[in-house]
Formats: C-alpha cells, sequence, structure tokens
C-alpha cells in the first residue's frame, strides 16, 4: 500500500498553515501507512551563495552545534532526530563536508529550499514528534509507509532526495531495481539502503544530471521501471504526478483558487478548506502532470 | 413507525459508518424502519452504504471512497459526488447513480441492477461483470469490462486501450472512439433491437439528447474462451 499526499499553496493563507493542512492530510493516510512517515517541505529559501541540508542523527541528544561547526555551518532548527543545517558553499560541497566530519549521519535533502523529515512510527505520532503543524511554506509533499520491498528503518522512509531540491515519494513496488542499482552505481550514483523506491529516485536523478526535464525524466519512467507505482516529485517551484501506464495504484488531485493537491484517496483531500467545491479528476495513467509557480500564478 | 416520505438524514461528520451501515441493515432484517435516507458529510469514506438488502432510498451528498453501495440488493443508491475505486461492486439488484465520475472498477463483477455514472469511469469499469447493466454518461478508461461474462456496458463517450479482453457475453456500446479492443474482442453489426436496447438503457439512466443509433457494438469473437481441439496442446 502506502499513501501519498501533496499540497501546493495558491494564496497566503494556505502558505502560513501549510503544516497544518500537511498533518491533517497525512494523519487521513494512516491506513495505507503505519510503518513510517515522511515530508518534504518547500519554505524559507537561503540566499544565494548558501546550502541548506537536513541532516539525519542516530544519535538522541545530538550536539549539532558542534556538527554545524564542523562543516562550517549554522544550525537553523532542529525537530527531533533531524536539523536543518545552513552552509556558506554549494549544496554539493555542503553534503561533501557532512561525509566527511561524520559518517553517521545522514543528510535527507540538500539544497536552497527544500527541508525533509522522516521516522518510523505512525505518521500522526511522527508529525507531533517532529511539528510539523507550526511549518509554514509554500509546497509540500507526504508519505505514509506501509513496506513491501525492505525494512522498516528511517533511511527506508520517504521522501527520496533526487538531487538539489528534488525529491520523490512513491506508492507500489518495483521489480527490476536491483538490476537498476547496479546499473545505476556504475554510472556513480550512491544508494543507502536496498529500497526499491530509492532506485527511482537514483533513475531520476541520474537522467536529470545526464540533461533530461523533469518531464523526460518521469517518461523515461515508463519505459525503464518494471512495476506499480504513482510517483509524486517535488520541485524548488511546485510538484508532478505520475503513474504508471496499468495504473494499480490510487491518485486523485484536486484544485480550488488557494491550493491544488493530490493523495492516494479523496479523504486526504476532504480535510483542505474548500475541498467540497473543489475541481476534482483522477490523473491519466502514463501521464505526467506537473504543478509550478509558472504555470500556476 | 416511520412513513415512507420522511427521511432519515445521517450526518457522518458525527455518525460513525459501522452505525451508519448497521442502522441500513436492521431495515432489512427487521423488515421496519425509515425507508428514505440521506447521508451528509461523507468526506470520502470507504464502504458507505454497503451490503444493503431492502427497497430503500439513500442519498448521498458529497464525494464517497471505495466501495460504496457494494454489494447492493434491491436499493437505489444516488451519490451526489465522486467516488472512488468499487462503486457498485458486486450489486446484485437495485439502482446505483453517480452524478460525478469514479474511479476504476466501478461495477466489478456486478450480477444485476443498473449502475448509471453521469461522469466519466476510469480503468476497468465492467470488469468482470456478469450481468449488470452499466450506462456511462463520459468516458471509461483502459480495459473495461475485461472478462466481461453478461450484461451491457453503454458508453456514451469514449472507450480506453484493451476495451472488452477476454470478453464472454456482455454487449458493449460505444458512442465515441474505442483507443483499441482487447483479446478476443471485436465489432459486431449494430442492429435494430440492439439499437432498442441501448434506448432503452438510456432510458432507465435517464440521459436525455443521445441517440441510440450513434453507438456502435462491441462483443466475445468467440474464439477465446471456447475450448478449441487444436489448442489442447496449451490447456
Amino acid at each position: 500500500m502506502c499513501g501519498i499526499v501533496g499540497l501546493f499553496a495558491k494564496s497566503p493563507e494556505v502558505e502560513e498553515r501549510l503544516g497544518v493542512h500537511l498533518v491533517a492530510m497525512l494523519a487521513q493516510m494512516s491506513d495505507r501507512g503505519p510503518d513510517s512517515a515522511g515530508v518534504a517541505v518547500y519554505r524559507d529559501p537561503v540566499a544565494e551563495g548558501l546550502a541548506k541540508l537536513t541532516v539525519y542523527s542516530p544519535h538522541s541528544g545530538e550536539d549539532w552545534r558542534a556538527v554545524a561547526a564542523a562543516i562550517g555551518g549554522e544550525v537553523d532548527s532542529v525537530r527531533a532526530s533531524h536539523a536543518v543545517l545552513v552552509v556558506p558553499t554549494d549544496a554539493a560541497d555542503a553534503e561533501a563536508r557532512v561525509r566527511a566530519a561524520r559518517d553517521d549521519l545522514r543528510v535527507m535533502s540538500a539544497g536552497r529550499v527544500i527541508e525533509i523529515y522522516k521516522d518510523v512510527g505512525l505518521p500522526e505520532v511522527f508529525a507531533a514528534d517532529f511539528e510539523l503543524h507550526d511549518l509554514e511554506g509554500t509546497h509540500a509533499l507526504g508519505h505514509t509507509r506501509m513496506a513491501t520491498e525492505s525494512r522498516v528503518t528511517t533511511e527506508g522512509s520517504h521522501p527520496f532526495s533526487t538531487g538539489l531540491d528534488l525529491c520523490l515519494v512513491h506508492n507500489g513496488s518495483l521489480s527490476n531495481h536491483n538490476t537498476l542499482r547496479r546499473m545505476l552505481r556504475r554510472e556513480g550514483i550512491e544508494f543507502q539502503t536496498e529500497n526499491d523506491t530509492e532506485v527511482a529516485a537514483g533513475y531520476l536523478e541520474w537522467r536529470l544530471r545526464e540533461g533530461a526535464t523533469l518531464e523526460q525524466a518521469l517518461e523515461g519512467c515508463l519505459e525503464d521501471l518494471d512495476g506499480f507505482y504513482t510517483f509524486a516529485v517535488g520541485t524548488a517551484d511546485g510538484f508532478a504526478v505520475l503513474r504508471d501506464p496499468i495504473a494499480c495504484k490510487p491518485a486523485v488531485l484536486a484544485e480550488t483558487d488557494d491550493w491544488v493537491a493530490m493523495a492516494s484517496e479523496y479523504h486526504a483531500i476532504a480535510v483542505l478548506p474548500g475541498a467540497d467545491d473543489a475541481r476534482m479528476w483522477e490523473p491519466e495513467p502514463g501521464v505526467v502532470y506537473v504543478w509550478d509557480r509558472a504555470v500556476v500564478a | 413507525m416511520s412513513t415512507t416520505l420522511e427521511i432519515e438524514v445521517v450526518d457522518l461528520a458525527v455518525t460513525p459508518l459501522r452505525e451508519l451501515n448497521q442502522r441500513l441493515h436492521d431495515v432489512a432484517l427487521n423488515g421496519d424502519g425509515p425507508r428514505r435516507w440521506r447521508i451528509v458529510n461523507p468526506r470520502g469514506a470507504h464502504a458507505v452504504a454497503c451490503g444493503l438488502d431492502a427497497e430503500l432510498e439513500v442519498e448521498i451528498d458529497g464525494h464517497v471512497g471505495y466501495y460504496c453501495a457494494g454489494m447492493n440488493k434491491l436499493a437505489a443508491v444516488r451519490v451526489r459526488g465522486n467516488a472512488s475505486t468499487g462503486i457498485a461492486e458486486n450489486m446484485m439488484s437495485g439502482r446505483v447513480v453517480v452524478e460525478g465520475s469514479v474511479s476504476q472498477s466501478a461495477g466489478a463483477t456486478a450480477h444485476g441492477g443498473l449502475l448509471v455514472v453521469h461522469g466519466d469511469a476510469a480503468a476497468r469499469c465492467g470488469i468482470s461483470m456478469k450481468g449488470v447493466d452499466i450506462v456511462v454518461g463520459g468516458s471509461v478508461g483502459h480495459l473495461s469490462a475485461f472478462m466481461a461474462q453478461s450484461g451491457c456496458l453503454v458508453v456514451c463517450g469514449d472507450a480506453g486501450d484493451a476495451l472488452g479482453d477476454s470478453i464472454y457475453e456482455a454487449r458493449l456500446y460505444v458512442r465515441g472512439a474505442v483507443a483499441g479492443l482487447g483479446a478476443d474482442c471485436i465489432e459486431k453489426e449494430m442492429r435494430d433491437e440492439h439499437v432498442a436496447q441501448v434506448r432503452g438503457l438510456l432510458g432507465q439512466a435517464g440521459l436525455e439528447g443521445v441517440d441510440p443509433a450513434d453507438f456502435r457494438r462491441y462483443g466475445s469473437a468467440r474464439q477465446l474462451y471456447n475450448f478449441t481441439i487444436d489448442n489442447a496442446g496449451a490447456y
């Protein structure tokens, strides 16, 4: 199973209450994914020349100020086992500094806008532990996981980073992920888990690195990925949705003057203000849908 | 005791779903109780008005989740909104009307009754249908009427790929374009009796302004499901 939610704010009111809405949507998807949850929130961009990292530590009571000092950055905020660190360099270099300083830490996201938080446990508990309700932002993706392909761990939770300010959430399972992982490793893509979705994320990262647009990279999935999927991809400006051509995995989209939302099931959208009167539709199988600020504004 | 004119209103924002469904079932079990029901604030809940077995009229104001009116018998259920996966799945008799659109597997395996969708139906509409009649005002997605056994699927719009794949004896009528026919599904002659059948079903569905003569008929070539001695080695 697994549940996916996505919310894109079109009004300042929704931006201010993004966290509240996201938590409400996530809670509705608990039945589809009670073993882990995660979110990617796009908010509070750092200035040019700075990089924003979300870093996970497996140690409770991590000394984040020491970590920040070791990589020449500052602590922006701490939520449960994750911290947002701001480093005066580019994101790739900031990530490399974290790896060099502490190989037990995991960089969950890197870029200028994105923050990724994820953990094992019930979605409501996760949301409360990470105090997600107070997050403001322009858009967000969320995921509730019912693991099928790999272990239930923080690292195996979604969203997965697919490059700077990019992330992927997935409902479904992939059959050819071992073959693809071997191919992508030869191309220099690194993997941290045996998870199938991480391979899809690595695939997108590879295609984008090779010069594909996001649409082209997603269309490539239709050819190269074997399995079931509804994907939602977060970008600095918006999000994209793709369902496999067989379309076993559900997705519904809805739009009002104030927001665009997607979810595995409508009841996760029903909690949003004005949902009763939203324009609603089911995304066609095998078709890439993209929302971004340039299109929606 | 309620009269037939009274409407029992149930608000799913305050009443648990199981309580609602139990009350609807109790009418069949006890033989009395309200005959007309209005359900408000469904908010995408699954299994609303499932397993009804009495001549009830149930109106649902809003969008419903999975398997709404599943296994329906005798009751008339109307959804004033959209429905998710499996609306009226395994319906035995009665009537289910959706004023909006529906997700996949609408009317799956249904044995009887009438399912009307005013909007579009997604993939696998009428999959394995066993006698139900389905009338869709809009279009249907891919693999609709997959392994359909009997009954009619009437589509006023277009049909997606692999229509009627591995079909048995159901009749498929499509007014618009068919993206592709599935294995052993072929176009057949639209004779007067078929035009009359479409006219009758459109009338029952209350869809006006649609000319039954505009439809084309599809059904089984009967090459796949019959035993053929030449294929004995493959069985």
